[in-house]
């Protein structure tokens, strides 16, 4: 059975279900856009009652985006341009290659644009040279041929241009593809580092099963910025690679927007937590000492050694997201205990009976990364731009002929102009009327529907 | 001089252009032809100023930013990609009618800008996940492409008003509607005024994608803001395919033109205002 007969064959190559697919795709995809995607049971029960959620589930209307029916359709929508474009590149092709110097005469008579010339006093020969200085002229290169009726000139622009369209074609299934080959071979994974602790495996999102990253991943530290009005301006981590096998080690720092990549794993700065971990630097001017302490709030502390004790007895959490400052239980065993607030990572001096004491403080922080490896996003980076390329030619991007036949009439000779546009038919009518203009103009040839 | 006071002039500007294109088409006074124009010109560079002065305050404040990261400016640029799309249609096809349908969309967009209370107009400082330049690329590519789907909704209901009266039997020399440009014009506009914004959306898509991609490490996540642009594209994907391949014109095409432009704003807008997601940023 041939292509043309097939019935599944001309379905899956129709525009009508192009158009179909084109509509229930933008239609379907508007109910995951209503109904908050990928959160557990118990959240849709309450917010939509048992029996929708039953329904939800049965759909997988709480993930459907990912759902089978929901893949089926991009599935269709891609055996459509597949099969339609194997249904009709060859006849594009033909006309991108065509032999345009075979064209019948019949033909270059019912182009859409015609413009009839007499020749007065030359020759066909002569008048071909003549056609071919004003096509030249007005940027047309042509081709001849000598055909029994008379000499045929014929040239174009942009005949490529016919592909625009399956270039864009092509580049939603190259999208499509990279997406595949992300989801196949890459994950996406979260983890949470304490500043001073290390990692070598991130936990899935969704499954949060935990994926080996083949190396370390340390936090060095983590800082947040503010604005003076309290708003975050900066979330910065320092992450330290260390790759036995490789034998490498080095340090980053990774920021939002700028995250850190190696071995095809890429950690994006995300969230951040509090620890209730401190790092307590006190200092002693009097004595030159100074003692640097790892500790948990809500705990008495002793510098051994001194008769120095203290501790992080309460906080308080910055508003609007600002600075959290916290209270200060300090003691040197001399008279009453100071309490005292201060700020995050600044150094306050602490006034006793015999000495004063400077008393810094770190609030310890997890950084939240989050952890991406995606083979496919260079896949379908090309694709975008080979979509965005396909798109411009299709549109902005005309393929146009000009044909001129020239024969012995009498003792004349007659010129036919012709040509045709597959798209911008206005801008075609001026460049034809251009160049019939200069035909026209040459003392060898006079327009005769304009003489009539 | 603040950019504030000169966006508030813009929107009393482009109200003056509306006025000005709905009165030479409605009293057929050509004589205020080339009046519009130099006040659309005029308040195009008032809002081009005023754009420029909020970047400038922007780093005065010490904050420095392209003015495209919120609901207020996202709503000037808006208008601004309109009025300079006008001004070259105009300019392109001399034909002054086409403001009357295009301008008022730029006085709307700017008088919700100045006058609603839904969201702050101070220049605020800019959180980490907006810090990059995809936000500039993403902003202007979008609201290229909006601003022709605004102007291409325009057109189509100037068609359908054509259309109309010329069913009625009116449309004959004479009659208002029959200084509209010809129904196979506004038909060929509409269309070109589509495939202008097609390409424009989706190079807005690619970019806020490949911008995700930087600081989520997701190019795609299907969160309602990208969905409903998605949606938006599919269904001007539909309307081209149905011109080039089925023929499609005239009415559908002015419809699709219409409903093609109530997704936009409800990408835009909606998505904001009516669903949560990712794309909070634009209630700010």
């Amino acid at each position: 059975m041939s292509k043309e007969d097939n019935a599944v064959w001309r379905f899956f190559a129709s525009v009508k279900l192009a158009l179909f697919v084109l509509f229930i795709l933008a239609a379907t995809s508007i109910i995951g856009t209503l109904i908050p995607q990928g959160n557990p049971p118990d959240f849709y029960v309450q917010q939509f009652g048992p029996s929708l959620t039953r329904l939800f589930f049965l759909l997988d209307l709480h993930r459907m985006y990912s759902s089978w029916w929901f893949l089926g359709l991009l599935m269709l929508f891609s055996m459509n341009l597949i099969i339609c474009t194997i249904d009709r590149l060859p006849h594009v092709w033909h006309m991108v290659v065509a032999d345009n110097l075979a064209t019948p005469v019949e033909r270059l008579e019912k182009m859409e644009q015609r413009a009839h010339f007499a020749g007065n006093n030359t020759t066909p020969t002569a008048a071909a040279d003549i056609i071919h200085g004003v096509l030249l002229a007005n940027g047309w290169k042509a081709k001849q041929a000598e055909r029994p009726e008379g000499t045929l000139l014929f040239a174009q622009k942009r005949a490529w241009s016919r592909l625009g369209v399956y270039v864009v074609h092509l580049s939603i299934l190259v999208i499509f593809a990279g997406a595949i080959v992300g989801s196949l071979f890459g994950f996406k994974a979260g983890v949470l580092i304490p500043e001073g602790h290390s990692v070598s495996e991130v936990y899935e999102f969704g499954t949060d099963r935990p994926i080996p990253l083949g190396f370390d991943l340390r936090c060095d530290r983590f800082d947040i910025q503010f604005y003076a009005n309290g708003m975050p301006k900066k979330y910065r981590s320092e992450l330290t690679v260390n790759d036995q096998r490789q034998g490498k080690t080095f340090t980053r720092p990774i920021e939002v927007n700028d995250p850190l990549s190696y071995r095809g794993i890429t950690f994006y700065q995300s969230s951040y937590e509090p620890t209730n971990e401190f790092l307590v630097q006190i200092e002693s001017p009097a004595n030159g000492k100074k003692q640097l302490f790892r500790i948990p709030a809500g705990q008495q502390i002793s510098w051994p050694g001194t008769n120095i004790s203290f501790g992080v007895i309460n906080m308080m959490a910055g508003e609007r997201g600002g600075e959290n400052r916290f209270k200060i239980w300090f003691s040197d065993g001399k008279g009453e205990p100071t309490v005292f607030w201060m700020p995050d990572a600044v150094s306050t001096p602490i006034p006793r009976p015999d000495q004063e004491y400077l008393f810094s403080l770190k609030q310890i922080y997890a950084t939240g990364l989050q952890v991406a490896k995606d083979p496919g996003v260079w896949v379908v980076y090309i694709g975008c731009g080979l979509m965005l390329t396909g798109l411009f030619v299709a549109f902005f991007l005309s393929h146009q002929r000009i044909w001129v036949s020239i024969r012995q009439e009498g003792n004349g000779v007659h010129t036919l102009l012709c040509g045709t546009s597959n798209k911008n038919k206005i801008g075609f009518e001026r460049n034809f009327a251009q160049l019939r203009e200069a035909i026209e103009k040459h003392p060898s040839f006079t327009d005769t529907e304009a003489a009539s | 001089m603040t950019s504030s006071q000169l966006l508030g002039y813009t929107t009393f500007a482009y109200l003056a252009c509306a006025i000005l294109y709905i009165g030479l088409f409605v009293f057929r006074a050509p004589r205020l032809g080339p009046l519009a124009t130099v006040v659309t010109a005029a308040a195009w560079l008032l809002n081009t100023a005023g754009i420029g002065l909020r970047w400038q305050e922007s780093y005065q404040l010490g904050i420095g930013y392209a003015p495209l990261s919120n609901m207020y400016e996202s709503l000037v640029f808006f208008s601004w990609a309109i009025a300079i799309f006008y001004l070259v249609l105009e300019w392109k096809y001399k034909n002054r009618t086409l403001g009357a349908f295009a301008m008022p969309f730029a006085f709307l967009s700017m008088a919700y800008a100045s006058l609603s209370s839904q969201f702050g107009k101070e220049i605020k400082p800019l959180v980490p996940a907006l810090q990059s330049n995809w936000l500039i690329a993403h902003v202007i590519t979008c609201f290229v492409g909006y601003a022709a789907f605004a102007v291409a909704c325009g057109f189509g209901i100037m068609y359908l008003l054509r259309a109309r009266s010329e069913n009625k039997g009116g449309g004959k020399a004479g009659s208002l509607m029959a200084t509209l440009p010809t129904l196979k014009m506004i038909d060929d506009l509409t269309h070109k005024t589509i495939i202008f914004g097609f390409l424009w959306l989706s190079a807005g898509i690619i970019t806020g994608a490949v911008w995700a991609n930087s600081a989520w490490g997701t190019y795609w996540s299907w969160d309602p803001k990208e969905t409903w642009s998605l949606i938006t594209w599919f269904m001007y994907a539909a309307t081209l395919h149905a011109r080039f391949t089925r023929g499609w014109a005239g009415k559908r095409i002015a419809w699709l033109a219409i409903i093609g432009f109530v997704a936009v704003i409800f990408t835009y807008y909606g998505v904001n205002f009516l669903l949560s997601g990712l794309h909070s940023y634009g209630r700010g």
